[in-house]
């Protein structure tokens, strides 16, 4: 179970987590939607530590990570999680295989001979043949690189799996494979999952909890009928998907 | 007061950027050490970097340090004609210039224009990808990973290569004073052989290491500090060869001074 109490961070002059308050429970998918420069990403950076709080707490397991400040010991804590890039980020220089095993040379005592299982394995549950092992990063379309990078997210068997906006950017057929993919991933594994988007059909499709934020803040926490019903005008808006409402889209960054 | 105020406001920000700067190159010096000490160190990306950096950079330094020798030759020989009527110690000036001051130079500038550029595009290209961030989520840290092996692909490549570049300009220098000048070979030769010590070989040598370090360190931050996608990758580059090439040139000013005052 993750806990965020209090959690702020500022980059210079800007708030851009004011004070966010959440618990992820174990083996469920949370999602956390807010529109862009909410500060979705910024917060799930902090999960893993990419990115330092200005001050609050993340209890992983009832261990405070933002206390932690040894890189050696934030490696061993970074062994719970996998975190898939919203554009991928696969290494370029390596071939889809080598990709998927990246982290366990670092992270794993896996023998190097049981690797080719593993690719197979690994590239099977995301839907992939064993070919695709062979090729570059450069020659994937976009839902397969979303694909092979989940492979090597599951590779490294994380008991965590934070999701950045897994469905930007793929076609709504790509996007509902993906959403299932997270559905079948949690059931077959039990991961628990930390899924932050701005689309509705698949946060609504994939998640066990919702938290909406806004202006770094958690304006409401709940499930997919809260969301639903809400009367909460802010929510509304942006579940409705509509121009007109409280909310008014900043067009320049600040 | 507006009028004052604006150039102070501008060299105040370039004074901060700079320092800046020279904080993050010694952050990321310290980080190197400290994973050194702690982790196993990436031979393979090491060798893979010094083929990428120095051997590749082979042909390019050979052809420059050939010419540079040439032209060396041509221009000791023809003005030590005109005062003394006989091109002599063309050998000494040649082997002189070339392996205190303009085969580590040149080296160095040629190398990181080549591979120096090369370095910071390929991790600035990571780091505006996310695979910069990839690598700590998978539990490498970037220094280890891609820094180490290239800093070392430059301070093992670059010395080897300013001896290359050293060799190649004597050759080129051989070539002008025996077939243009018409030096005999092997006066040539002794003119070298007699005036150069093993001190003057070691002032460049050791310049080289310095450049070297400097060349590895400043292309890696350049790379890894970048920001802002494909433009910023682009301004990184420039800003890594830019900074290269005038640092070379002032170090090699004051590590003359250094050195020539220690006896070397």
């Amino acid at each position: 179970m993750i806990e965020i109490k209090n959690l702020k961070k500022d980059f210079g002059p800007k708030h851009v987590l004011r004070n966010v308050n959440l618990t992820i429970p174990k083996g469920e998918t949370t999602v956390i939607l807010g529109g862009s420069g909410s500060g979705k990403s910024t917060l799930i950076k902090c999960l893993i530590g990419l990115e330092e709080a200005t001050d609050g707490h993340i209890l992983v397991g009832g261990r405070d990570i933002t206390k932690i400040h040894s890189e050696m010991k934030m490696a061993a804590l970074r062994r719970k999680f996998g975190y898939l890039f919203q554009e991928g980020a696969l290494f370029d220089s390596m071939t889809v295989g080598e990709n998927v095993t990246f982290g366990l040379r670092y992270l794993t005592d896996v023998p190097e001979k049981d690797y080719p299982k593993i690719i197979r394995e690994k590239l099977a549950l995301v839907g992939l043949g064993e070919d695709v092992a062979r090729l570059n990063p450069s020659e994937l379309s976009g839902g397969m690189k979303k694909r092979v990078s989940l492979a090597r997210v599951l590779a490294i068997e994380p008991e965590v799996i934070l999701y950045d906006e897994p469905t930007t950017g793929l076609d709504p057929i790509m996007s509902d494979i993906i959403s299932d993919l997270i559905i079948d991933l949690k059931q077959k594994l039990g991961v628990t999952s930390v899924v932050i988007t701005h689309d509705m059909r698949s946060a609504f499709k994939i998640a066990d909890h919702i938290a909406f934020l806004y202006e770094g803040q958690i304006l409401l926490h709940g499930t997919s009928q809260d969301f639903k019903k809400t009367e909460n005008p802010y929510v509304k808006q942006f579940v409705n998907g509509s121009s007109h409402g409280p909310i008014q889209m900043k067009l320049m960054k600040e | 007061m507006k009028k004052v105020s604006r150039p102070l406001q501008w060299v105040g920000r370039y004074v901060t950027h700079v320092l800046d700067e020279v904080g993050g190159c010694t952050q990321m010096i310290r980080s190197c050490f400290f994973w050194l000490w702690r982790s196993r160190f990436e031979w393979s990306q090491a060798m893979e970097q010094s083929v990428a950096i120095g051997v590749a950079s082979l042909g390019v330094v050979g052809l420059t340090s050939l010419f540079t020798g040439m032209v060396l030759a041509l221009q000791a020989g023809n003005t030590i004609n005109n005062i003394f009527g006989d091109p002599i110690f063309v050998g000494t000036i040649v082997a002189f210039s070339l392996i205190r001051e303009l085969g580590p130079v040149l080296t160095c500038v040629v190398v990181s224009g080549r591979a120096g550029a090369a370095v910071t595009a390929q991790i600035g290209t990571m780091a505006v990808t996310e695979q910069i961030d990839a690598l700590y989520t998978l539990g490498t840290n970037p220094v280890r990973y891609l820094v180490i092996p290239r800093l070392f692909g430059f301070v093992f490549t670059l010395p080897i290569l300013t001896l290359f570049a050293n060799v190649f300009g004597i050759i080129g220098g051989y070539l002008v004073a025996v077939y243009t000048l018409g030096v005999p070979g092997e006066i040539y030769i002794t003119d070298i052989t007699s005036y150069m010590g093993v001190a003057d070989f070691m002032h460049g040598f050791i310049k080289t290491f310095v450049f070297a370090f400097m060349v590895g360190t400043v292309c890696c931050y350049k790379g890894i500090s970048t920001t802002g996608g494909a433009e910023g990758v682009g301004k990184s580059t420039t800003g890594a060869v830019v900074t290269t090439i005038v640092m070379v040139l002032v170090l090699d000013y004051f590590l003359t001074a250094i050195l020539t005052a220690f006896g070397i």
